[in-house]
This record gives structure tokens, sequence and C-alpha cells, in this order.
């Protein structure tokens, strides 16, 4: 094998005595698309840091670039030596326009002073052209869509002279199709000799272009793989270093009623004519893809949106859900997909956030919070859901994200909800705490509350739920008994949506 | 937690310090009861607005109309006090006179944080531009009330509350710590303070969990502005006059007084007992320095010393616990 | 023509349009060359502060302690004034008020940027320290009776014209060292790679430090520039009052803070114009002038003035509450 433009050779990183990376060793060819894979905390995001030399390693180990060893320690030092990383958000001046933050960056680089806006635009369309996308360049960045911006964050790269572009989870708030035009344009790049080396731990479509694979686990390399030899389920088990077994789910009976059924509901640009009933004790999985409507869907159930026509009724009586505070009094409680920013403030105590939802009716005759209350309620939250904390009082940021989800819900059982919608519930967790909050959501389907399991992972609905729709463009496309259907059924009928 | 606790250790140290150097500085003169009382009579002006201007933070906002709002209770208070009583009335008329008048003082302080919160709270714009606009509108109309005059004369019971006492306890120091107490109450006790402190930290997550979050801005609002009405009845009756102007130089203080005493600028952490200290600390050096015959202008740039040096040293034991939790 | 309409710009512009065809049907003096330049004489010193307060506020931060600075150094411009005065001339006076100037801004720059402490708590703080030094120091005398020459200054005129009655009039010194200040102000906020820089920060200071800028350069310049405008502002109230008084200006940060605003600069940084803020300030100078000229009494100034603001600020509240999605109660500040 030729000279591969940037290797790792045992590189280790101790972070206040806990091992981020342990003498990992790692390479990258020339023009190559590489994926790295792990889990969360498994030490990617370290690896990048590294590279990009916004850290420095530990002594001992050794980075070399096209054979030289490297010892910068400035993002800027990596970029003049080609190598550019693209963050999750793409980081980009959200006030500024696409041109401006296409070429903004170089000009800064090459030290001049004055602008010359004819140029810059120039320098931006060239960009562009290198990987042929159009983009209006006088459209302010805050305005275009998170696809195009990736796409922006891309021609700024390609701006400076890059033979490696690092994409750290660029699928994540993707569409099916925007991923597909974004993998075009690195097949592109490879054919221009650029290496691509993505970084996530979700990774079914990358897996069709991948030329290799290399997985990392505990901050130590497992191994690197022809992106021909794996799946999704190969690399899951490389990824968590064991096999899980999914139990089916199978609904308990709990009555013929629906407690909530949907008539005929529509929202303009959202989602049309949806039907559905829910009965209590199931799991109903609603998948499709994003932009499909399962999200809208759901904020409307929880009185964020109302819909336009159509009814929603509720153990038999049509309802008007005008606001979440409606939504609560039926008992219909949401936990959203983005845990971050909607689901739990973060900041702020486990305590605080357990007891949130249910602060009125935690309150003595003076309307005052009863103490006495407020402990126990939160004592048997975390309890209930197995929380492990150091304190209540501990920020929910120092949390693990299985603990963070389980906070979510604990908030929401204590409402004793007759009707859980689940948004996305195991998004960003490992796939061990995954398996646990799956229980968690059976054994609440088990006491009789109706829950609904929204979710892209097809396996993970059809493994949950007794009962799936499969959602396109706003309209349900059809409905599958997870006792009869296969998972390639519906995988294939998501899939065939295109 | 950790965080918010090591900031009381240094609010607390830097206190002991400071009460130490004055008493070293000024010997007797600082550390005998005179001096106490006089601080107990100075402190609750820019403690009452501190507490004011604290619980508007706490939801990642600010309020700077808490002196107009002031000065226009007050003014509202001293016109009834003036049109109805002489300033030597005595007798039960008198007395109801006065409830009547505080009563409409603090109705209006309540109707202008409630144009707050109508502004903040459904109309959405950013707190700060909108008690910034409240605050020139609101002075405007305290001086086409007054015409630009001093309004003065009140009668000696209205006095008593600015400079009275009870068995020898100044009654404004009493009042705050009335005020403080409820405060602390209600950001503890209540349902809307936790609901204030998740707001501060992150409105969209609240929105989420079902917390109505206009209904907590509006409250938040006109709970500042009662605040900033009991403010006004302590300040003219020590002064014995309303204006349009007074104690303007008192807003960006409660802001220093109010971070120095552990309130995120950000919003979401702040506690009463942090204000305390901080307002005794700065009492101290205002008090200290007075006592050492030292201009008081002098005291503006040591109280602002010493935020940057706490804040500053705040950094730095951050820094280190971050540098601690890093993985 | 579409793009226009969403510009805070036209609707700033367009208020203006409508207050000065109010006011001049009430009187007509208020359209008279004479009085547009007495106007822009007297507003260049809330004009110069704006300048300087348009940067730190695109960048992001906030600048409290400007009027601190301004009376600092105004301040040690009157001593000297009053010490060496035929010794100086008016380029060494500027040079001497800017220089202090700036000094104080880095000195807000260097505790921001360093310490992490937000701006506005910052420059709160600093306010307070700057003004109660100088207050200790200058014991609140007020200074007078400066040399001739620095009264003549004031007194230029680039041309003159004259009234009906033979009085002179025209365009002031004053009002072309404001403009040269605009010029060099939207020069560097639009051509150069710094002003972009100071743009970019201010809309993601993350990415800025990601894609390799130099936070802590431009953080020295911003503010160090909001001091250069405040000693420059200092030497213009000088020669407007020929008097420095420690306590003319305090109070007055919010005044400018809201002209800014009014102009269309965000609070959250990344936004805001030169054309912008020259608006903002044109729309205050023309409320204020016109009250008197439409004779409602001064007493009633305040109160339109926060009228106007709030209905302003409400406006553009109402506007990207439309324009973002709608079921967010309320945004992150």
């Amino acid at each position: 094998m030729a000279e591969p433009f940037l290797a790792l050779r045992k590189v280790s990183k101790h972070y206040a005595g806990v091992t981020a990376l342990d003498k990992v060793d790692f390479d990258i060819q020339k023009g190559e698309i590489h994926c790295l894979a792990g889990e969360n905390g498994s030490g990617k995001s370290t690896i990048i840091k590294i590279i990009s030399e916004t850290v420095k390693a530990d002594p001992g180990s050794v980075i070399e670039i096209k054979g030289h060893a490297v010892h910068g320690n400035k993002a800027i030092d990596a970029i003049n030596k080609g190598i550019q990383v693209i963050y999750q958000d793409p980081s980009l001046f959200p006030n500024l326009t696409v041109a401006e933050n296409i070429a903004l960056g170089g000009f800064v680089a090459s030290h001049r002073k004055l602008i010359n806006w004819k140029e810059l635009r120039r320098g931006a369309e060239k960009a562009m052209a290198r990987i042929d996308v159009r983009l209006p360049l006088d459209a302010i960045v805050r305005e275009i869509s998170i696809a195009d911006q990736q796409l922006v964050a891309i021609c700024r790269a390609l701006t400076r002279d890059v033979e490696l572009l690092i994409m750290d989870e660029p699928t994540a708030s993707l569409t099916k199709k925007e991923v597909d035009s974004l993998l075009a344009v690195v097949t592109d790049m490879k054919s221009k000799g650029i290496a691509t080396m993505f970084v996530s731990h979700k990774l079914n479509e990358i897996l069709q272009i991948a030329d290799r694979v290399s997985v990392i686990r505990d901050g130590k390399m497992v191994g690197t793989y022809p992106g021909s030899e794996l799946n999704d389920e190969k690399l899951t088990i490389l990824m968590t270093g064991k096999k899980v077994e999914y139990q089916r789910f199978v609904a308990g009976k709990n009555g013929n009623n629906p407690i909530l059924e949907c008539q005929w509901l529509s929202r303009r640009g959202e989602y049309k004519d949806i039907n559905f009933k829910l009965f209590p004790g199931e799991i109903l999985g609603i998948t499709g893809l994003l932009g499909s409507g399962r999200t809208e869907l759901a904020l409307s159930l929880f009185g964020i949106s109302q819909p336009d026509t159509g009814e929603i009724l509720f153990n038999g009586k049509p309802v008007n859900i005008r606001s979440i505070q409606d939504a609560m009094r039926l008992g219909i409680a949401y936990v959203p997909e983005d845990r971050l920013t909607q689901g739990l403030v973060n900041n702020q105590s486990v305590g605080k956030n357990i007891i949130v939802t249910t602060l009125d009716s935690l309150v003595n005759r003076f309307k005052l919070l009863d103490q006495g209350k407020v402990t126990d309620s939160i004592q048997r939250w975390i309890k209930d859901l197995t929380i492990k904390i150091p304190s209540v009082e501990s920020p929910v940021q120092t949390l693990s994200g299985g603990n963070q989800q389980r906070v979510v819900l604990a908030k929401w059982i204590a409402t004793q909800p007759r009707v859980l919608i689940l948004d996305g519930p195991t998004i960003g967790i490992d796939v061990a705490a995954k398996f646990d909050i799956h229980k968690i959501i059976r054994e609440l389907a088990e006491k009789g509350i109706a829950i609904i399991l929204i979710s892209e992972e097809i396996p993970e609905v059809y493994n949950n739920c007794n009962r799936v729709l499969v959602m396109h463009k706003g309209c349900i496309l059809g409905e599958y008994d997870t006792r009869q259907a296969t998972q390639e059924d519906i995988q294939n009928h998501v899939n065939g949506a295109y | 937690m950790l965080r918010k606790f090591s900031h009381f250790l240094v609010l607390l140290a830097v206190m002991v310090f400071i009460m130490f150097l004055m008493w070293g500085f000024t010997g007797h003169d600082f550390m005998n009861l005179g001096n106490f009382q006089s601080m107990a009579y100075q402190m609750p002006e820019l403690g009452v607005l501190s507490l004011a201007m604290m619980i508007a933070m706490l939801t990642s906002g600010i309020n700077l109309s808490i002196i107009a709002t002031a000065n226009l209770s007050g003014i509202v208070i001293a016109l009834i006090l003036t049109t109805y009583l002489s300033p030597d009335a005595v007798g039960g008329s008198t007395f109801w006179v006065i409830v009547i008048a505080i009563l409409a003082g603090l109705i209006v302080s309540a109707l202008v944080g409630a144009l707050n919160g109508f502004l903040i709270a459904v109309l959405e714009i950013s707190p700060i531009l909108a008690t910034l606009g409240t605050m020139i509108m609101i002075s405007g109309i305290s001086i086409v009330l007054t015409e630009g005059y001093v309004i003065s004369g009140f009668p000696t019971a209205m006095l008593a509350i600015g400079n009275g006492d009870l068995l020898g306890i100044p009654i404004p120091i009493l009042v705050f710590l009335g005020c403080a107490v409820i405060m602390s109450v209600i950001l503890n006790n209540t349902p809307l303070g936790t609901r204030i402190y998740l707001l501060g930290s992150n409105p969209i997550a609240c929105f989420y969990s079902g917390v109505d979050n206009r209904s907590v801005l509006f409250r938040t609002y006109i709970i500042s502005g009662l605040y900033s009405g009991v403010a006004a009845v302590i300040m003219i009756s020590r002064f014995n006059s309303a204006k349009a102007d007074y104690g303007e130089s008192y807003l960006l203080l409660t802001v220093l007084a109010a971070v120095l005493g552990g309130v995120s600028a950000a919003g979401g952490f702040g506690r009463v007992s942090g204000l305390f200290l901080s307002l005794v600390i700065l009492q101290m050096i205002s008090s200290g320095l007075n006592l050492m015959g030292i201009s008081n202008f002098l005291t503006l740039a040591l109280w602002g010393i010493v935020l940057i040096f706490v804040m500053v040293v705040n950094y730095f034991i951050e820094n280190q616990q971050q540098g601690r939790r890093i993985a | 023509m579409k793009k226009l309409l969403t510009r805070h710009e036209t609707y700033v512009f367009l208020a203006i349009v409508v207050f000065s065809i109010i006011i001049t049907s009430i009187n007509p003096s208020f359209f008279t060359i004479e009085n547009l330049f007495d106007l822009l004489k007297s507003y260049s010193l809330m004009g110069t502060f704006a300048i300087g307060m348009l940067f730190v506020l695109i960048s992001g931060g906030i600048d409290i302690s400007f009027t601190a600075t301004a009376t600092i150094t105004g301040y040690v411009v009157a001593v000297l004034l009053l010490k060496y005065g035929e010794g100086l001339n008016i380029l060494s006076v500027f040079l001497i008020a800017g220089g202090i100037g700036i000094l104080l801004g880095l000195f807000n720059a260097v505790i921001i940027y360093f310490f992490k402490i937000p701006s506005i708590i910052t420059t709160i703080a600093t306010l307070n320290i700057y003004y109660g030094i100088l207050t200790v120091v200058s014991k609140g005398k007020w200074l007078y009776g400066f040399p001739t020459w620095f009264g003549d200054f004031n007194n230029i005129r680039v041309f003159t014209l004259y009234t009906a009655d033979g009085n002179p009039y025209g365009l002031s010194i004053i009002t072309v060292i404001w403009f040269a200040l605009i010029l060099i102000g939207w020069f560097i906020l639009r051509y150069t790679i710094l002003g972009r820089s100071i743009y970019a920060m201010g809309g993601n200071p993350a990415s800025a430090q990601r894609a390799g800028f130099n936070l802590l350069g431009l953080n020295l310049f911003v503010y160090s520039f909001m001091g250069l405008m405040a000693g420059i502002g200092s030497v213009i109230q000088a020669l407007l009052v020929q008097t420095v008084a420690p306590n003319s200006l305090v109070g007055k940060e919010m005044d400018v803070i809201a002209a800014v605003v009014l102009g269309g600069a965000s609070l959250t940084g990344g936004t805001g114009t030169m054309l912008g803020t020259i608006l903002g300030v044109t729309l205050i100078a023309i409320m204020g002038n016109g009250l008197t000229l439409m004779h409602v009494s001064s007493l009633w100034y305040k109160v339109i003035i926060g009228f106007v603001i709030l209905v302003s600020v409400g406006v553009s509240a109402y506007r990207s509450k439309r324009s973002t999605r709608k079921h967010i109660i309320t945004e992150v500040n």
C-alpha cells in the first residue's frame, strides 16, 4: 500500500486520569472514503480533536501526515496541512451570506486586509463548481436548509487546499434524499483525490460507499474492515462488543376501546388524512424519514400545533387540544426528539427536571411546595427508573445519554399519562442503554399506558411495537402487524417510497 | 451545586476580609452598634431594588425600568399624600390616607410590571429592549406628572417608614428582610420559583414540559414591578420627597449587586442568600470608606473592583472544576 | 424592491419621513437647511458614540462604560487645555483623548476575553471604576475657560450661508468630523477583513474560533474602537459646550444604545449597519427637535421617545416572530 496521507501510531490521550484513547493505530489513504465508527464516548471525538490539532495527544503518540511527524497545536495548523473538519453543527456564520461563509476564511488565512467582493464571489463560485452544487450566493445562511448549510461547509473546506475532509455525524439531521446527494458529492471528491473521513455511530447509508471502516470501542481500536464486508448488524456487534438479542413485543389485552383516535386529520404542509386508532396497553410504531410528518403529527396530538381539519377522539369523545396544558389534562405526554434542547433543562438539577411537570400537585394548602412530597416524588422516580446519579442536585448534563432519557421519561411518567408519545427515544444512546429504555417502555405498556413510538430505525419499531404505521410525505402509507410482517417488508416499503 | 456553594464561600471570605479591613482602618467606629444601624438604614433601598432586578435576571431577562417604576410609584404616593394631607397631619384618617396612597403606588408599580410582562411574554420583545423602552417612557410620564419638580412634605407617620425603628431595629431593614424572605419563599418554595429557574436556563425545554412560559414571565415582571414599588415607599420616606430622576445611578448597581451575589447573567442561577451577602459587602465598603472620610465616589470604584475580583476568582474555580470533570 | 421591504432601515427611514412631514406641516422652519445644520451639529456627539456602540453590538458584546471613558478623556483634555492651552492644537487634543479612550477600551476587552465575564457585567463594573476614580480625582469640579483657539474651532464652518436677516449659518466642522468617522466606520465594516470578521464573530463565536479567527485581536479592536469613539466624542462635547463636567454624560449610555438598536442592530450580535445607525440617531434627533418646534412641552420628550422605541422593537419582534416557527413561545435570548 502506498504511503498514507495520515497515520496515527500508538496515539493515547488521558484527561485527568480518564483514558480517552489507548494506543490507537489508524491511517487514512489518499483519496479514500474512511468511516470511523463507535458509540458515544468511545473516543471518536477525541480522535477528531487530535487530528484537527485542537487537542494535543499524550507524549509518545506519533501522528504523521504524508510521512512527516506533526506537532502543531492550533486549528489553523491542521487547516494549513490540508485537513478540515465539518462538525455536526456546520459551524457557519448564520448572519452572513453563502458567499462570505464559503470564502471569508480563506481571506482571513491569507492575512489580507481588504475584501474584494468580486473576488470573494468568484472564489465561492469556484468552490461550488468543484462539486457541482448551485446555491444562491447572496442568501443569508440562516435562511437556507440544514442540508444546504452542510454543502456550504463542504464548499468552504474546498476553498482551501483540502486533502482530508472529516465529517462528524454528517447525516444526523438530513433526509434520505439529502444524504444521497451528500454521498454523491463525497464520491465525486474521491475521484478528485480528496479523502473523506466519516465519523458516526449510525452508518447504514455510508457503508455503501465506504472503502474502509475503522471501529473504536472504549478508547481502543477494534479493527479496520473493508466497507463491503460489513452490515449494520455486524457493525453494531463490533461497536458494542456484544450481540443484542431483541425480544419481540406482544401487546397485552387491555380492552377493545381505543383511547385515542385520529379521523382524517390534516394540517397543511405537514400531514394529510391521518386515520388511526390507539389502544391502551399497545405500542404503536410510527416510522418514516425525516420530513415524513411523523414529528409534526405528534406535535399536533400534544397541542403544540393544531390540525386544520379532521378530528381527534379521546376515549371516544371528540377533543380540541389547543395547548400542551390541554394535552396534559387529557393525560397525553410527549418525549421530544431533541433531548438536549427540548427534553431537558441541561444545566439544572435532576430533581428540578423531574418535578417540572407535576409542580402543581406537590403543594400544601398554602400553595407552597411541600418539600416532603417533592423529595418523595423525586426519589420514587429515580428508584423506579433506576436512574444513576451522584445526587438529585447534579445537573442533568453530567449524566450519560441513557440516564438523561430516563429523566425525561420520569418527568412524564410522573404525570400518570394514558397516552405516551415517544419521539426518537433512543437517538444518541448506546446500545446497552437503548435496550434498557426499550424495557422501560414495554413495562409501561404492560401497565396499560398506550404508547406511540416514533423512530426512523426500523428494527426499533419492529421489535418493540405490535403495530407499525409507515409515513411518507405526510400520509400514512401502510399499517403492519409485526406478528405477520417481516422487518424487510417495512424496510422495503419505507425505501420504496422514493 | 458545587459551583453555587463555592460562590457563597468566596463571598463569605470577601465579606469577612472587608470587615476586618474596615475594622483595622477605622477601629471602633466601624464595629459599633451606631454604625451597623446606619448601614441598616442605607442598605434597604438598593437591597429591595436588587431583588427586583434579580428575579428578572433569573429568567434570563433584565429589568431596566425598576428605577423609573420606583420613581413613578413614589410620585403617585407623594401626589396623593401632598394633595390630601398636610405635613403636620396626625391621627386615624392620616393613617388610612397613607395606606391608600401606598396601595395606589404599589398598584401603579404592578401595572408597569404588567406592561413589561405583556411586552416580553406576549409580544416576545427581548427584555433588555422592552424594559429600556418602558424605562424611558415611564420616567417621561413621571416628568410630565411632576413637571420636573420635587414633591415634598409628607406627614411624620409616612417618614417613620424610612427613618423610624422598632425596638432599635430600623424599619427599612425590616421591610427589606421581609422582602428578601418573601422572595426566597417565592423562588424556593413555590411552583413559580422552580419554573423561573428552569425557564431561565432553557425556555424551550420548559415549553415542552407544559410550563406556561408566558404566565411565568408575566408574573415575574409583575413581582419585579411590585418590589420596585416597595423600594419607592422606602425611598420617598427617607428623602421626604419624590422626583422623576431620583436614584438613577442605582440601576446598574442593582445588576452589579445581583451578579456579585451569584446571579448568573445568563439566567437560571442565583439565590437570595448570595444577594444578601453581596449587599452586606457593598454596604460595608461604603460605610467604611465613609467613616474614613473618603469620597463615596471611590466606593463606586471599589464596588466595581470587587465585582471583577469575585468574577475572576469564580472563573478560576470553575476552570479547575471543569478540568477535573472533563473526560 | 422586495429586498427593500425586508430591510429594517427602510422602516426607520419611512418613520423619519412621516415625522418630518408632520413636523413641517406644523412648523415649516423644521424643514430648513439652517435647522438641519443645527441638528447635525448638536447630534454629532450621540452619533459618534453610536458608531462605536454599533461595532460593539455587531461583535456580540455591549459596552456600558463608554460614558465613563468619555468623562475621563474629556476631563484629562480639559485639564491639559487649562494648563498648556496655547501649546496644544486640536489634533493633539483628539490624539490624547483618543489614546486614553483606546487604553480604557483595551482594559475592558482584556477582562472580557481572558476571564470570560459577560461584557455587560464587565462594563458595568468598569463604568463604576472609571467614573468613581474620576469623580474622586476631579472632586466633581466643572472645568471651563478654555483657550480661545478651542472656542474658535467650534465655530468653524466648512461653508457659510446667511439667513434672510443676515445671520450666518453653515455646515459645522464638527459635523464634518462626525461624517468622516461614519465613512471610516462604514469602510471598516464593509470592505475590510477585520469588519467582516467582527460580523462573523458576532454571528457565531464558536465557528469563528474553529475557523481560526483571532478572537482576542477582534475583541481588543472592538472595545478599543469604542474607547476611541468615546474619546473623540468627549472632545466634541467639550467643543460644543466649552465646559467639561464630570457628570454631564452619566446616564447617556442607554440613549445611545437605544439609538443604535432603533437603527436595527441586534443585541445578540452579528447584525447592524452603519446606515441603520445613522437613521436611528436621526430619528431620535428629529423627534427631539421636532417636539420643540411643534411647541410640545419638552416634558413630553421622554414619553414619546420611549413610546417610539417600544413600537419599533415591537414591530421588529413581531416580524421576526412571524418569520420563525411560531410554536416556540420564547427563544433563548
